[in-house]
């Protein structure tokens, strides 16, 4: 199979367990098409950040609401979605972490992470309800778009 | 996560193993300082050298940790970032903060 066809989606619960599940099945995918340790590392803690936003901020931790995690992975890059089913957010309306009356704060830095560490990163409001986060990671030449 | 605490001169040094995230590790870091604290130890050295991961939980309560023990008139220490936790706490401008060490006797001298 090449990267090019590898697509995968993950429903997760909103408990913090799912975090965890989420950074494990990120890796596996890294893992399976040998990027390297840095840039994995990088990956997942996007990914854990922003399932942590979907079920503490978007899902307030009602475990009736899902979040989906998406995956799609070409030779070039690695475009991941996070969907919930809450109001959404405007990143932009989010305090800069670095200002110094925030430097000392401690928690506002979730967003900060994420664009810090992957390329792209967009939230949407979804038609049906819910908020979509977009992230792209581009890929270095030395990850191999074939799965080991 | 994994916390042993030692004493070494007047200085408190905590080994932490593991993940510094939220849910546990978290808990376990706050817990910590508070008992060392509420003890009047005040001069506290984190050794973050067997640190696998920090999210950004993780660095609210390193922040929390700080802010505490400096609010009590205390000192709180980093010793042996690893290249991650580096990483994270430049990104976050967080190194402006927290004094780091890479030696442990020569972190212990700087305890007043």
């Amino acid at each position: 199979m090449n990267a090019t066809d590898t697509k995968a989606s993950l429903t997760l619960e909103s408990n913090f367990q799912s975090v965890e599940v989420a950074e494990k099945f990120i890796h596996s995918v890294m893992h399976r098409f040998r990027v390297e340790d840095a840039e994995t590392h990088r990956v997942e803690m996007a990914v854990r950040e922003s399932v942590i936003n979907a079920i503490q901020h978007g899902n307030r931790c009602d475990e009736s609401k899902k979040v989906e995690l998406e995956i799609n992975l070409t030779p070039a890059k690695l475009t991941i979605y996070v969907r919930d089913e809450g109001q959404g957010f405007d990143p932009a309306s989010i305090a800069n972490p670095l200002e110094e009356n925030n430097i000392l704060k401690t928690s506002g830095r979730g967003i900060f992470i994420i664009r810090s560490f992957m390329d792209e990163f967009s939230v949407r409001r979804r038609p049906n309800d819910g908020s979509e986060v977009m992230m792209v990671k581009r890929l270095s030449s030395n990850s191999n778009s074939n799965p080991s | 996560m994994q916390l042993k605490t030692r004493k070494v001169d007047s200085v408190n040094v905590v080994d932490i193993n593991g993940k510094i995230t939220l849910g546990e590790g978290n808990v376990i870091l706050r817990d910590t300082i508070r008992n060392l604290l509420a003890r009047g130890e005040k001069k506290i050295l984190l050794n973050l050298g067997d640190v696998t991961y920090i999210d950004s939980s993780g660095i609210g309560e390193l922040v929390s940790s700080f802010t505490t023990t400096t609010n009590q008139g205390g000192q709180l220490k980093l010793l042996n970032l690893t290249k991650k936790v580096q990483d994270l706490l430049q990104i976050t401008k967080l190194l402006t903060v927290f004094e780091v060490f890479n030696n442990e006797t020569e972190a212990l001298q700087t305890f007043k």
